[in-house]
């Protein structure tokens, strides 16, 4: 059930989501925060949705385009901020930058820039799980250019062999980089191409929290019942370039939406409608919206005055010596 | 505990042995329960362990890498393995973007304790694609710990030390050794990141990886008749390197070689002949030499594999010309050859 108390939930956290791309967007230019962002507007709600519907202590693995997942694992900007901004404060003292922002003591176990990587990895989680008798959950969270890598039907076998308890999220924008699924995909559905796998499907829209909860609170249930792994495709429309702050509509390789379709891609303005018709109070919605605000604000002034990592950081992590 | 084992067994043992020791540790891989059992080396340990902890894998060399990392990641400690060391460039996507930079890019808040067996596949024509060493693509990745085990003994406390460490670890077997017995000492712990002197000369060190210090040791002893004394050293542990002893040695004979199990070109080698020209530069009496395989493909056919592969008659002759020797007369050795393996003791 998406209770009025869960999509009030929802709605701080997908506005946290889009108030921290928006203040990158802001702030981009500035040059302090050195490090290649692909944001995520457009995509807050497959975050709040699906993270919100996983049992607690579920590992999340994900992308270069993890911005989402990790203010939902770690629910505040600091981190974040200080991350992006490279210092000593971000949860891996600036040596991830945004494509791999992590934060392992909230089950944000790895993202990565290279497509595909982390779906293997998150299995091996998923079978850990089993090897213990753990009964927790992972979920993976990959773009659809990612179903086109070798890796990913790898992936998919092994855990449908070994019946492994894992949600695979397919954020579904219907692009890789600049080239639609069409000229990519020589199957006809992500649900024909998962088909003959002993797997669990469902699809659904992607712009919406409520859609992502319930389809992921019901694909758990039927993972728990009978342990294997599930494929859920959430379609979203992504607003910004592929790495960047900006639109990029001018170079045509796809229209611009018209604000009609604009409203209903958009996350933010579907939470809203959904929290409206759940009789939360504009008002108190728009309290969540100025105390968040300020919030990131704070962060990124935090982010901006902490120290940068000292010159011996360089050399620490790369083995463990204990 | 002592006994007198092949290296296969060693290997077995290592295995066994962490197995019981710690029930995170698990074994998988390609044909790892099959009935050959990874050339003897996995045999016993699904009928001990159960298919829990030993099993075949789909083959998927990319995934099973990723699976070994999530694993390592959520406290578990894998043992994947390769019968043939080329198949491992399948999984290079996983260990070079992944595996090996994991622990740096969380700022060290995880450990991936894996380990990654690849056997060095030198055999009767195995060709291009059965045939490669590759280390130094390991060895060249920050993050990963590269090991070659020489001896038995080496090949059951690097293995065991190699499963034991928090870190991710490239095991790298040559299929020839599996043959050499020894006396292995079982309450012996091998520590990473150590090299061992091989045998002690005066003449010329030669530092080797892998199935180069056998070769070695046959040209000591063509070459002890001329008295001409090597000091042959095991390199072990590629990373962390354990350079220090080599330099030691090189200072006291003025005269380095370096026979590596791989291409020459770009190789480790090259890595061991810059560190020991730095250090060295006083004492040697000549520019390093490094030996290795030949430019090329693998070859197939016998003839030519023979002069793809280095062996001691080429560190013979090179020895004799860093000395300034006449070539001694080697038409009455024998060589190692797939039917001459070497079957120890070291």
């Amino acid at each position: 059930m998406f209770t009025p108390s869960l999509a009030r939930q929802c709605y701080e956290q997908i506005f946290l989501i889009r108030f921290c791309e928006e203040a990158i967007q802001a702030h981009y230019s500035q040059d302090e925060m050195k490090t290649p962002v692909h944001l995520c507007i457009g995509q807050e709600a497959i975050a709040a949705g699906v993270m919100s519907a996983l049992p607690p202590q579920s590992k999340i693995f994900g992308t270069y385009r993890n911005h989402g997942l990790y203010l939902m694992a770690t629910q505040e900007p600091d981190g974040f901020f200080a991350e992006l901004h490279g210092k000593q404060t971000g949860p891996a003292m600036g040596k991830a930058g945004s494509m791999h922002l992590t934060s392992p003591e909230h089950q944000l176990m790895a993202t990565s820039a290279v497509v595909g990587t982390t779906i293997p990895v998150a299995v091996g989680a998923a079978f850990a799980n089993q090897y213990e008798k753990k009964g927790g959950m992972v979920a993976v969270f990959f773009g659809d250019g990612a179903i086109e890598e070798g890796v990913f039907w790898e992936s998919l076998n092994f855990a449908s062999l070994r019946g492994l308890r894992i949600l695979f999220v397919c954020e579904d924008n219907d692009l890789a980089i600049h080239t639609p699924g069409k000229a990519r995909r020589g199957f006809r559905s992500f649900r024909d191409a998962v088909k003959g796998f002993r797997c669990y499907y469902d699809e659904g829209d992607g712009s919406r929290a409520d859609v992502a909860y319930q389809k992921t609170s019901k694909l758990i249930q039927q993972m728990k019942k009978k342990a294997q792994p599930a494929f859920l495709c959430l379609k979203y429309y992504r607003f910004l370039e592929h790495v960047g702050v900006n639109e990029d509509f001018k170079f045509g390789y796809r229209k611009k939406p018209t604000s009609q379709q604009a409203k209903l891609y958009d996350p933010c303005y579907q939470i809203e409608k959904i929290c409206l018709r759940k009789g939360i109070k504009k008002q108190s919605l728009e309290g969540i919206q100025s105390r968040l605000k300020e919030r990131i604000e704070k962060s990124i002034l935090k982010a901006k005055q902490a120290p940068f990592p000292s010159s011996q950081e360089l050399y620490n992590h790369i083995f463990s010596t204990i | 505990m002592s006994e007198r084992i092949a290296f296969r067994d060693a290997i077995n043992r290592a295995l066994r042995d962490e197995m019981k020791a710690d029930n995170r540790v698990f074994v998988y891989g390609l044909d790892v329960p099959d009935h050959k059992r990874i050339f003897g080396s996995t045999v016993g340990l699904v009928e001990t362990f159960g298919k829990k902890r030993c099993f075949g894998t789909p083959l998927s060399e990319d995934a099973m890498t990723g699976v070994a990392l999530g694993a390592a990641m959520s406290g578990l400690r894998p043992v994947h393995t390769h019968i043939r060391v080329d198949f491992m460039m399948l999984a290079m996507n996983q260990i070079v973007n992944m595996v090996s930079n994991m622990r740096y890019v969380t700022g060290g808040k995880v450990k991936v304790p894996l380990v990654i067996r690849g056997i060095l596949g030198r055999g009767w024509g195995q060709g291009a694609q059965h045939s490669k060493s590759l280390q130094s693509f390991f060895a060249h990745v920050p993050g990963l710990k590269v090991v070659m085990p020489t001896t038995p003994q080496n090949a059951y406390g690097l293995l065991r030390a190699a499963i034991q460490d928090d870190n991710p670890v490239i095991f790298l077997e040559h299929r020839w050794l599996y043959d050499a017995v020894d006396t292995v000492d079982f309450n012996r712990t091998d520590q990473l990141g150590k090299s061992e002197v091989r045998l002690k000369g005066n003449s010329l060190t030669v530092i080797c990886t892998s199935w180069m210090n056998v070769e070695a040791l046959k040209a000591a002893e063509i070459l002890k008749r001329r008295d001409v004394a090597l000091e042959v050293i095991d390199v072990r542990s590629l990373v962390p390197l354990d350079i220090n002893p080599m330099i030691e040695s090189v200072k006291r004979t003025g005269l380095a070689m370096i026979a590596d199990y791989d291409w020459v070109f770009c190789g480790f080698g090259a890595e061991l002949a810059a560190q020991i020209s730095k250090a060295c530069f006083k004492e040697l009496k000549k520019p390093v030499e490094r030996l290795g395989f030949a430019q090329t493909p693998c070859p197939t056919t016998r003839p030519l594999e023979n002069l793809f592969y280095p062996s001691a008659r080429q560190i013979v002759r090179l020895a004799e010309k860093m000395l300034d020797l006449k070539e001694t007369d080697l038409s009455k050795e024998v060589f190692y050859s797939w039917e001459e393996k070497f079957k120890g003791p070291f």
